[in-house]
């Protein structure tokens, strides 16, 4: 039977092809079937329930010294002396950090190599190693003092009496920290558009001027995921300096065990804490983050707090919805 | 004749062994409009880079308003200037980019306010005034709060001529500023320019605008290979130039 139309290539059945395609609407779509993808997610399943049962069931886990732990004094104590080391490193880390990367940046080669040094010893050593060095500080410089350098000293005081061992843990993970923040933060200056810093110049904005309004908070899309990757692990490496017999979590923890040797449970408590302190940062970041994406979005996306609002009034809408009645509202407005 | 705003007098500038400009001469009168022509890698935007000291130059001078640019003069010798003077310095020398280069990070109005307030210590207010009053000229007032990416490239391009404004410079320099944008916003720009060259705005033009340059300039420069070919009236220089390179780069552009 001769046809007008032929069949387009790579039709399926042109035999039985209707000349006439049916409408669109009459046509329904049979999403495809991802057997393996079922399967996996059953099998991923079963070994997380096994996983919680565990958790739940185990009796090792000792649930009930857990809770007489975590909230105990000594422990919250412990975690406060953490997030004092965490912060004071964090600030102090990246302020010095923030200092050398302009160093490594400068036009002056005896600061860059400077910096260049510092940032490659400082990574070389390992913190632990660092922080023992610090604690032996007083075997290293018995006193300090302000003087003429290579000359007289006017002033000087016993270096333990100076620092004491929580100022020794500080200066470590602060030099160590700085070394890891100065490559961030020269990551970040040098991921802005050299435009930025030619316009500012043209418009005669003083240089540090420049760095602080101009080029920093645009580094700053590029500094803070790994910055928060940084503070993250600062916190955890914080653990470290349990060497130094500061009552930090881990150390406090450890002391707890080695009295009533429950060993499991209190390392239970540690973990929680550090879960916990872990995702108040990682929320931190995420607002922090949003904030030096002004300008950069379109339109940026709604936070979770937002999204939820959003839901609730969603629901009271569909709700309200739901409670009129269905039945046209009577005319006469009289229904009794 | 009015005095002579901008003097660049015999600059040689090298980037390595590359010779980009070879002793260039140029006198722009205040008010006058300045459009320099050139093939790609005649030296027209180093050259205009050199005016404001984002490039430094090797040999020669360049004043403006009689006050070197740069440099310091005692006896029979330039001192260098500290970057602080000459960032002072730049604030009487507007500068428009080709890529606009405004900070996205700051709205509309912020990105005018920002130079009169650090660099002039203008108080912010009065900073904020201005600003409103320039964003109105370029007819962008209601853009104040926009965050630069939010605006049409040429939006952006008349921003970043209102920013160079806020400072009240004696002189514009403008770096090929069309020459990034979609054929349709060309017109909106150069009717901005054109309105500021009517108010007697002392301005260096680098363009590959033709028609512009007919139209506005009172001088055209045709630079050639590092140095200026030819200059004159557009109607000399466009529709009679004396020079073989002029006319076959002419011949080529129009």
């Amino acid at each position: 039977m001769p046809t007008t139309r032929t069949a387009p290539p790579g039709a399926i059945s042109p035999g039985t092809a209707p000349d006439v395609p049916p409408a669109p609407e009459a046509l329904r779509v049979v999403p495809a079937r991802h057997y393996a993808r079922w399967t996996a997610a059953v099998v991923v399943l079963v070994l997380v329930a096994q996983f919680v049962h565990g958790l739940a069931t185990n009796p090792v886990w000792e649930w009930g010294v857990f809770r007489a732990y975590v909230l105990s004094e000594t422990i919250v104590q412990a975690v406060w002396v953490t997030l004092q080391l965490t912060a004071y490193a964090t600030v102090l880390g990246f302020l010095l950090g923030t200092v050398l990367a302009f160093m490594r940046l400068s036009r002056s080669p005896v600061l860059q190599t400077v910096a260049w040094t510092y940032i490659w010893i400082f990574r070389s050593i390992p913190m632990i190693v660092q922080l023992v060095f610090w604690f032996n500080l007083s075997a290293l410089y018995d006193r300090l003092g302000v003087g003429i350098p290579f000359g007289p000293v006017f002033w000087s005081v016993d270096s333990d009496s100076l620092i004491g061992t929580i100022g020794a843990a500080v200066i470590g993970l602060t030099l160590h920290q700085a070394a890891y923040a100065a490559e961030i933060v020269r990551g970040g200056v040098i991921s802005v558009d050299h435009g930025q810093s030619e316009a500012a110049a043209a418009l005669g904005i003083p240089r540090l001027r420049q760095i602080r309004r101009i080029v920093l908070p645009q580094a700053m899309r590029a500094i803070l995921p790994t910055a928060g990757n940084e503070i993250i692990g600062l916190l955890k490496g914080t653990s470290v300096v349990y060497v130094m017999a500061i009552g930090e979590l881990f150390y406090q923890v450890q002391v707890v065990y080695g009295r009533n040797g429950r060993v499991i449970p209190l390392l239970l408590v540690a973990t929680a804490w550090y879960v916990v302190l872990t995702s108040l940062l990682s929320v931190a970041q995420y607002y922090v983050e949003r904030r030096y994406a002004r300008g950069a979005d379109r339109t940026p996306p709604p936070t979770p707090l937002q999204r939820a609002r959003r839901f609730v009034r969603d629901l009271r809408a569909a709700a309200a919805r739901r409670d009129q009645p269905v039945v046209p509202l009577n005319p006469l407005g009289e229904s009794r | 004749m009015s005095e002579v705003m901008v003097d660049v007098h015999g600059v040689h500038k090298s980037f390595g062994p590359l010779q980009v400009l070879r002793g260039v001469d140029l006198q722009v009168r205040a008010g006058e409009v300045t459009v320099i022509l050139g093939p790609s890698g005649s030296g027209k935007s180093t050259l205009l880079r050199t005016i404001n000291h984002l490039e430094k130059v090797d040999q020669g001078w360049i004043s403006i308003d009689g006050e070197l640019i740069g440099y310091r003069r005692s006896g029979g010798k330039l001192h260098e200037l500290k970057e602080k003077d000459v960032l002072k310095q730049r604030t009487g020398i507007g500068f428009v980019f080709q890529t606009f280069n405004l900070f996205p990070h700051l709205t509309v109005l912020d990105n005018l306010v920002e130079a009169p307030v650090s660099a002039l210590r203008r108080p912010r207010k009065e900073a904020e005034e201005t600003a409103r009053r320039l964003l109105d000229r370029v007819g962008l007032a209601d853009k104040a709060d926009a965050y630069p990416r939010r605006l049409s490239g040429g939006q952006q391009q008349r921003v970043a001529i209102a920013r160079a404004l806020a400072l009240g410079p004696k002189v514009l320099l403008f770096d090929e500023p069309t020459s990034a944008l979609d054929p349709e916003l060309v017109g909106e720009v150069l009717d901005v320019i054109r309105d500021l060259a009517g108010t007697g705005t002392t301005m260096i033009v680098v363009t590959h605008e033709i028609g512009f340059a007919r139209e506005v300039a009172d001088t055209v420069v045709f630079m050639d290979g590092g140095g200026v070919v030819e200059q004159g009236p557009p109607a000399a220089v466009l529709d009679d130039p004396r020079h073989e390179r002029t006319r076959a780069f002419l011949s080529k552009v129009l």
